[in-house]
């Protein structure tokens, strides 16, 4: 795929990896370096994730009897605020683009880092400022308008840290924002030269229209919190019914960012695995063009279907007709993908690595959670299913059993990567499994108690309900183990784990073509591109090299 | 509380609505399958070292299998859309003799008003076999109607009216609950839809203690809050006359021609400045805080009572319909 | 100073450099305008909902301060205009002098600001229970006025703190004149003296020809 360009390592000493680079703690915080950054990220979010986890692990318990066992309704009313906000902004909007985006997107485009490394770090600053009123609100008791901060209720009604919360979000947003312009300059300007744009991994391709996606949506959601606290703060009336003001404005605003947040969720996800079938599979991508030109259509259409949100909330008739019709239309570029992804299996070498698991998970618990999205298009389907457990269900599976399996394909996939280390195969496949089973569990019963008439929101609920409540908690407990067992196993790699060769997957893309980890500087050279992704058929005459490549990559110790 | 009180087919329009939904869980189901299988069997045949043929795939085939797949999901999508919304469309007429039930919320009670006068605290008491379109606000927050027996629900807002239409096909309890988070106790929002026979629901209805209609309460209050000092064609201030105003078009100010509906009414006493009638001056004072939700809900029921009624209630306004009041 | 000394890791080169700074304020641009956006969209739905009250509302302003800001804001860009344009012919000076004139002009619309602001409490145009106005709407005009006017304020009070951050810079050769930064800050510069231009109707000449 590149000239044998990375050779110039000499055998003098090699450069340090990027890990190596500096010990001091001032030399992280200080790092331009994208690929220390991504490790910032990657420990933020990851602290994060659990925070969140804890949150909906109380929920769960306490949903185990109709009347709840030990929190308040307001506790509970707070918690699964706590949930949503902390599960949406500080974990899956940055997951996989903070993290494996920072990290690989200048490698797979042969850049020595993105266009402004010094804007990269700002935006994980950005991040943990907003991450550090959220954590403010936390400890102050927290808030209770739910993650969606509707008006009135957020403005006049609720107790609790409306403000801070928002704060937090608001600053967050910003984070967002500069990765996302980040990115898209660094794709439009330091590709390397012969790298054009239908030569990028789907990644690449992801990456960037999710940045599009992030730059034109949160600042629409900035100014919709920045309006419910300048309501609640300073008494002007946005959304105050009383002095003429439409607080389904408010929803208009909202939903406009966060309809398409969710396709800020899962189109880097998508980019995942479209690395890592090709890889395991051994076959290049299925319809590599159709693939690029569904992520776009994604982003675009993504912008016009938030209505899809309020049917029930007030809007005209002809309004719920049109989001329903987009509705349905952008989730034709997500079926493609889904039958390229299986497409690509055809005629493969398949083997069953712990990414791989993960990302055949993703096809099909994103497969469910798609489908289900087309119930919730249909306006008479909605109008009984919405603000009921079918919503959750339905947004879990996509988010969750899409977003978090593909983030741990990810996360296996490029592991030894960028640390340098191999994990236990046999652990990673068993909580890959454990993570469908558990995942399936929590979730299924909430589609059938959904449909049953069990609205979301609710501490206490109708008996009748119990026994699904119960499945889900038993289920989500499993869930839970199954995201323990990586911080375990991945915790030893580091420590014990065997040391990775630069390619242990004999996977194409340039980011193999550097040591594990990679040195500081990416290409001491940059390369020359002569061909696309995905060269694993037989025919691409690529080396199905083992440890041994015949040309050292960059950066490898002698 | 039984799962039949949840999920039991109130009208027809639910079960249009479960079809629906049973077709697409079919639709959904074999697609699952077929993706399911697909990955299971291409996992299972093409893994490493199996002795599948694996040859090259012809470029000319793997560009019209896309574009097959492509189309057949989209005019499948289509057709699931169509399907949908043909429901919408067919539900959307609502019947011209319905029901009218007006219904209060707020945190955390629902607060029901019978055309008839009675009043019912999370309940609504309807007659099976009508049907009853319920006219609801808030006094507070953003709060949802939820009925699943009948499949609808409606956010119900504050400052606004919105509706919600069923006819009721059985008898019975069913659940009715709040659907839109409304804070502490919005999960112990619920009530009771009591659906009984016509002649059952005439007998409860007229046993209720407050059986002077909506419409005659609406009447005192129209004299003892003022209204007719100014709105009577006998008055020295040039006002609109409000015989027949519901329903009709009414001329503003700015060009504009609007329907006197619920919400017209309602903003024309609480923001008597917003649509100015064309011809008159913007001197009607607000009754925002003056007047409750459910004093409003009496007036509207009074000043719609002026157009349907066929004779004028006893102290109203003899004649003028012509010359003054509203233009046409 | 050599140009060189401007350059930056990834960027091969000083042009590709200066392309993908432009490519980059853009977007942010990009963004901004989509948050401005969301403003200007809630005040036309209110417009649209109450143009009475809106015109009564709107009747408050002071159409005198607003001018003079107009009128302070587009020189202002000028000055940065001319700055720019100064340092691509590496004319140290006035390169300097006219950033400076955009600070100084720029620090003089939020003078006038504040004097108008002040203004603005005497009359009690703050919504609230006191508030002078009928109907209720027109407290929804001014909640519009406080917002906007209030978050361009603080989006101008960063662009001085910006521009004079790159003043001193190049003051101190920090940089040289050639540097790409310039291009970024002049952007942004005028995106905020745009949405003034576009505030201005919007809330100063409501139903006064």
């Amino acid at each position: 795929m590149t000239d044998a360009v990375i050779g110039d390592v000499a055998a003098e000493t090699p450069p340090p990896s990027y890990l190596g680079a500096g010990h001091t703690l001032l030399s992280w915080l200080t790092t331009t370096d994208h690929k220390r950054i991504a490790i910032l990220y990657a420990i933020s979010i990851t602290f994060f994730f659990f925070i969140g986890g804890i949150a909906i692990a109380l929920v769960r318990l306490e949903l185990m009897t109709p009347q709840g066992l030990f929190l308040t309704s307001d506790a509970y009313n707070r918690l699964f605020s706590l949930h949503g906000i902390i599960m949406v902004w500080f974990f899956l909007v940055p997951s996989i683009p903070a993290t494996m985006g920072n990290f690989l997107l200048p490698l797979m485009i042969g850049a020595n880092d993105v266009a402004f490394p010094r804007l990269n770090l700002l935006s994980w600053y950005l991040y943990v400022l907003g991450a550090a009123f959220t954590i403010y609100t936390l400890i102050s008791g927290g808030v209770d308008t739910g993650w969606t901060f509707y008006a009135p209720f957020s403005t006049n009604y609720a107790t609790g840290y409306v403000i801070a919360a928002a704060a937090g979000v608001f600053v967050v947003g910003f984070s967002s924002i500069a990765t996302g312009v980040n990115f898209i300059a660094t794709a439009h300007m330091l590709r390397a030269p012969g790298m054009t744009w239908f030569r990028l991994p789907l990644f690449v391709w992801a990456m960037y229209t999710v940045s599009l996606v992030m730059v034109l949506a949160t600042p629409v959601l900035a100014m919709s919190l920045l309006l419910v606290v300048v309501e609640r703060g300073f008494g002007l009336p946005i959304f105050d019914a009383t002095r003429g003001g439409d607080p389904i404005l408010f929803q208009h605003l909202f939903w406009f960012y966060s309809h398409p947040a969710v396709y800020i969720m899962i189109l880097p996800a998508m980019g995942v695995v479209s690395e890592v079938i090709p890889c395991f599979a051994r076959r290049t991508i299925f319809g590599y063009t159709f693939m690029v030109y569904a992520l776009i259509a994604i982003a675009v259409i993504s912008f016009m279907v938030w209505g899809h949100h309020m049917f029930v909330a007030g809007q005209s008739p002809l309004a719920n007709l049109v989001f329903s019709f987009l509705s349905f239309i952008v989730a034709v570029p997500s079926a493609i993908k889904v039958f390229n992804w299986t497409a690509t299996l055809h005629r493969g070498q398949i083997t069953f690595e712990a990414p791989m698991l993960y990302a055949l998970g993703f096809v099909g618990l994103f497969t469910i959670g798609g489908l289900t999205g087309l119930f919730l298009a249909s306006v008479p389907i909605d109008i009984h299913a919405t603000d009921s457990y079918f919503v959750i269900a339905h947004f879990h599976f996509v988010m969750v059993g899409g977003t978090v399996s593909a983030y741990m394909a990810g996360l296996h996939f490029w592991w030894p990567k960028i640390t340098g280390r191999m994990y236990s195969e046999a652990w990673a496949r068993f909580a890959a499994i454990t993570t469908f089973l558990g995942f399936n569990a929590t979730f299924m019963p909430q589609f059938v108690m959904g449909w049953n008439g069990m609205p979301r929101r609710y501490h206490h609920y109708p008996d009748i309900f119990q026994a699904w409540h119960v499945m889900s908690s038993v289920g989500a407990l499993i869930l839970a183990v199954a995201y323990v067992l990586p911080l375990v196993y991945f915790g030893w790699s580091l420590l014990y784990g065997r040391r990775a060769p630069a390619n242990p997957w004999n996977a194409t893309g340039l980011e193999w073509q550097t040591s594990s980890p990679p040195p500081k500087e990416n290409f001491h050279r940059i390369p020359r591109i002569h061909a696309g992704p995905y060269r694993y058929h037989a025919s691409d005459r690529l080396p199905m090299a083992d440890d041994r490549t015949p040309v050292r990559p960059q950066g490898e110790t002698p | 509380m039984t799962t039949d009180s949840f999920m039991a087919v109130g009208s027809d329009y639910a079960g249009k609505v479960d079809e629906t939904f049973w077709i697409l869980v079919i639709i959904s189901g074999l697609i699952t399958a077929l993706v399911a299988s697909l990955i299971a069997g291409f996992s299972l045949r093409y893994r490493r070292g199996s002795n599948a043929w694996r040859g090259p795939f012809p470029e000319r085939v793997s560009r019209d299998v896309e574009i097959g797949w492509t189309v057949a999901t989209l005019f499948l999508f289509l057709f699931i859309f169509w399907w949908a919304a043909s429901n919408q469309l067919a539900a959307l007429d609502v019947p011209g003799n319905a029901l009218e039930i007006h219904v209060v919320a707020k945190q955390w009670m629902w607060r029901v008003q019978q055309p008839g006068g009675a009043r019912e605290i999370n309940e609504i008491h309807v007659p099976e076999k009508v049907p009853v379109r319920l006219v609801m606000t808030s006094e507070d927050v953003i709060h949802d109607l939820f009925l699943p027996t009948m499949r609808l629900k409606q956010d119900v807002l504050p400052g606004r009216y919105t509706f919600l239409w069923f006819t009721a096909i059985k008898t019975g309890v069913f659940h009715l609950t709040c659907a839109e988070y409304c804070g502490t106790d919005h999960s112990v929002m619920a009530g009771r839809l009591v659906v009984m026979t016509a002649s059952d629901y005439a007998r409860w209805s007229s046993a209720q203690p407050e059986a002077d209609n909506l419409a005659r309460q609406g009447e005192a209050l129209f004299y003892s809050l003022g209204c007719s000092g100014c709105h009577a064609p006998t008055s020295s201030v040039h006002a609109p006359d409000l015989h027949g105003v519901y329903g009709r078009a009414v001329h503003l100010s700015d060009g504009r021609v609007v329907t006197a509906d619920e919400a017209y009414l309602r903003d024309s006493i609480l923001l008597p400045l917003k649509d100015i009638v064309v011809g008159f001056a913007p001197i009607m004072p607000s009754f925002q805080g003056v007047v409750t939700e459910d004093e409003l809900v009496k007036l509207i029921a009074y000043l719609k009572s002026l157009s349907t009624s066929p004779t004028l209630p006893s102290t109203a306004i003899e004649g003028g319909r012509a010359g003054t009041g509203v233009k046409q | 100073m050599s140009d060189a000394a401007a350059l930056r890791e990834p960027w091969p080169d000083l042009q590709r450099q200066r392309e993908g700074v432009t490519v980059g304020i853009w977007l942010f641009i990009a963004s901004e305008v989509l948050f401005f956006g969301a403003l200007f969209l809630g005040y036309t739905v209110y417009r649209t909902l109450y143009p009475e009250a809106f015109r009564i509302a709107a009747a408050e302003t002071n159409v005198l301060y607003g001018s003079v800001n107009l009128l302070l804001l587009l020189t202002s860009s000028a000055a940065m205009t001319i700055a720019v344009d100064a340092s691509q012919q590496e004319k140290r000076r006035t390169t300097l002098v006219c950033l400076g004139l955009t600070m100084l002009l720029g620090t003089g619309f939020l003078l006038v600001k504040g004097l108008e602001y002040s203004d603005d409490i005497a009359k009690g145009l703050f919504p609230g229970p006191h508030f002078p106005l009928q109907p209720p709407q027109t407290q929804l005009f001014w909640a519009f006025y406080w917002v906007m006017t209030g978050v361009h304020a603080i989006h101008l009070a960063t662009g001085i703190g910006v521009v004079g951050v790159f003043a001193f810079i190049l003051w101190r050769r920090l940089l040289p004149l050639g540097s790409p930064a310039i291009v970024g800050v002049a952007t942004y510069w005028h995106f905020v003296d745009t949405v003034w231009i576009i505030l201005f109707p919007l809330l100063y000449l409501v139903d006064r020809s």
